[in-house]
């Protein structure tokens, strides 16, 4: 039993689990729709003043729909304390955390594949910049925030507010990779300037998070 | 006890003083005992007598705040935590799964792969494992009876039930009884924290009296002609 295989088996059980509830992907997507929507009214960009703005503005719409699916990663673990089970068997928690993540990681890139094209529809967004770049940036950036957004959740599951409590812990930490990704996103919509950098950092960001929050998930997973 | 001039096997669970405190509350004061191997063990006691406690504390699922555990030979319950079944107040099942689908998960946490155990245990508790229904739809005895199953599913030497028989009607929680019976002739160890003592007089080895955070009292089961060594 490797933490491969079991990360496999959780990661299939939670994809399952979601198929049938769609309890992360409907309110994810009824947010960001939401952001969409109202901004398009609110501003009404031109396509010039959209690709100034699209960066900033797709990544806080999918920063707070991914923390509306974030609370509810572990929601289904604590129902029935089915967490327990998994914390009295021999499978290693680093699996759990990584089929999580991966869990979070899937979900998030579906509703930017369903959310783009609206994106692209109410902003008349075209990109000056290579769009392979647009796919790397919005890949490294969506494990950022899932990444630590899986292991804060687990952090704060047994806290009373914990709904509160995850954005209030997750934003500050994510402001670095929100920054790469929003100035990496303008850079390429622009094409004014390079989103090498941006990239590196979001690269080296999304390697030390995860090393840091795979060293420390036992020992949340065990906290009282 | 098991024939007295046999050498006594090395105990499950040997504890050493052991205390728990939730903020200034001592659940567990104090606790030093050791349980043999291939008994059924039945814990009994008031609602905070410290049972469940006793029971989390001894799965691993809480660190004791002093004193130390031995199980299995093992200082630390993780090396041997293939070989604990665990069943928990709760259920510790997903509601939108099936019963089967439960099992299959939590058999590969344990790395079995082969279906027909899961499909066996399942049996084993009296349920159909080709039902399709979820979890979520189930009676509560059923939801307790699949619980038993996923907390043996891997044979686990040493099984620690909280309060299995809860909501449970009586004609099922007899037969549960009697698959715990069962599996104890298998030669498991087996812990019942229950307030239901009648359920267990015909399967029990020992009752084990809990009040305040203390084991106040052991008292062994002796049956009328049986010789309990050679049954084991």
């Amino acid at each position: 039993m490797t933490t491969l295989t079991v990360t496999r088996t959780t990661l299939l059980k939670d994809l399952r689990m979601e198929w049938r509830s769609k309890d992360a992907i409907n309110s994810m997507l009824f947010f960001a729709l939401l952001v969409v929507v109202i901004f398009s009214f609110a501003f009404n960009p031109t396509a010039e003043e959209s690709r100034m703005i699209a960066g900033g503005l797709i990544w806080v719409a999918f920063l707070f729909a991914a923390v509306v699916a974030l609370n509810q990663t572990w929601a289904r673990e604590l129902r029935n304390q089915v967490l327990d089970a998994y914390r009295v068997s021999p499978a290693p928690p680093n699996a759990l955390f990584l089929a999580k993540a991966i869990g979070n990681f899937l979900f998030v890139v579906v509703l930017e594949c369903l959310m783009t094209p609206l994106f692209v529809i109410f902003y008349e967004l075209r990109s000056i910049g290579p769009v392979w770049q647009l796919i790397v940036v919005a890949l490294l950036g969506t494990w950022a925030l899932v990444v630590n957004g899986t292991f804060f959740a687990a952090l704060s599951i047994r806290t009373r507010s914990r709904e509160i409590m995850l954005p209030l812990i997750l934003f500050p930490i994510s402001i670095p990779a929100l920054l790469g990704m929003v100035d990496a996103t303008t850079s390429i919509l622009t094409g004014e300037a390079t989103p090498d950098f941006w990239i590196k950092l979001l690269a080296v960001y999304d390697i030390v998070f995860t090393a840091i929050c795979l060293m420390l998930f036992e020992t949340v997973l065990n906290a009282e | 006890m098991a024939g007295t001039s046999e050498p006594h096997p090395p105990p499950v669970i040997l504890l050493d003083n052991l205390v728990k405190f939730f903020g200034r509350f001592a659940a567990l004061r104090g606790i030093s005992a050791s349980f043999a191997p291939g008994r059924l063990y039945v814990v009994l006691g008031d609602n905070g007598a410290g049972k469940s406690t006793l029971l989390r504390v001894v799965a691993g699922l809480m660190e004791p705040s002093q004193g130390s555990i031995s199980l299995l030979g093992a200082k630390r319950i993780r090396e041997v935590a293939p070989r604990i079944g665990y069943m928990g107040h709760a259920p510790l099942l997903y509601d939108e799964l099936s019963g089967m689908e439960n099992l299959r998960y939590f058999a590969g946490l344990y790395g079995i792969p082969d279906d027909e155990v899961s499909r066996n245990a399942m049996r084993m508790v009296g349920l159909d494992p080709d039902l399709p229904r979820r979890v979520g739809q189930y009676s509560q005895g059923m939801r307790q009876r699949l619980s038993l199953a996923r907390a043996v599913l891997h044979d686990p030497e040493l099984i620690l039930l909280d309060e299995p028989f809860s909501n449970v009607d009586v004609h099922s929680a007899r037969d549960m009884a009697a698959v715990l019976g069962r599996v104890r002739d298998q030669g498991k160890t087996i812990f019942v924290v229950t307030h239901q003592a009648a359920l267990m007089e015909d399967v029990a080895d020992e009752f084990v009296h809990m009040a305040a955070g203390q084991i106040v009292s052991r008292d062994e089961v002796v049956r009328k002609s049986v010789n309990v060594g050679s049954m084991r």
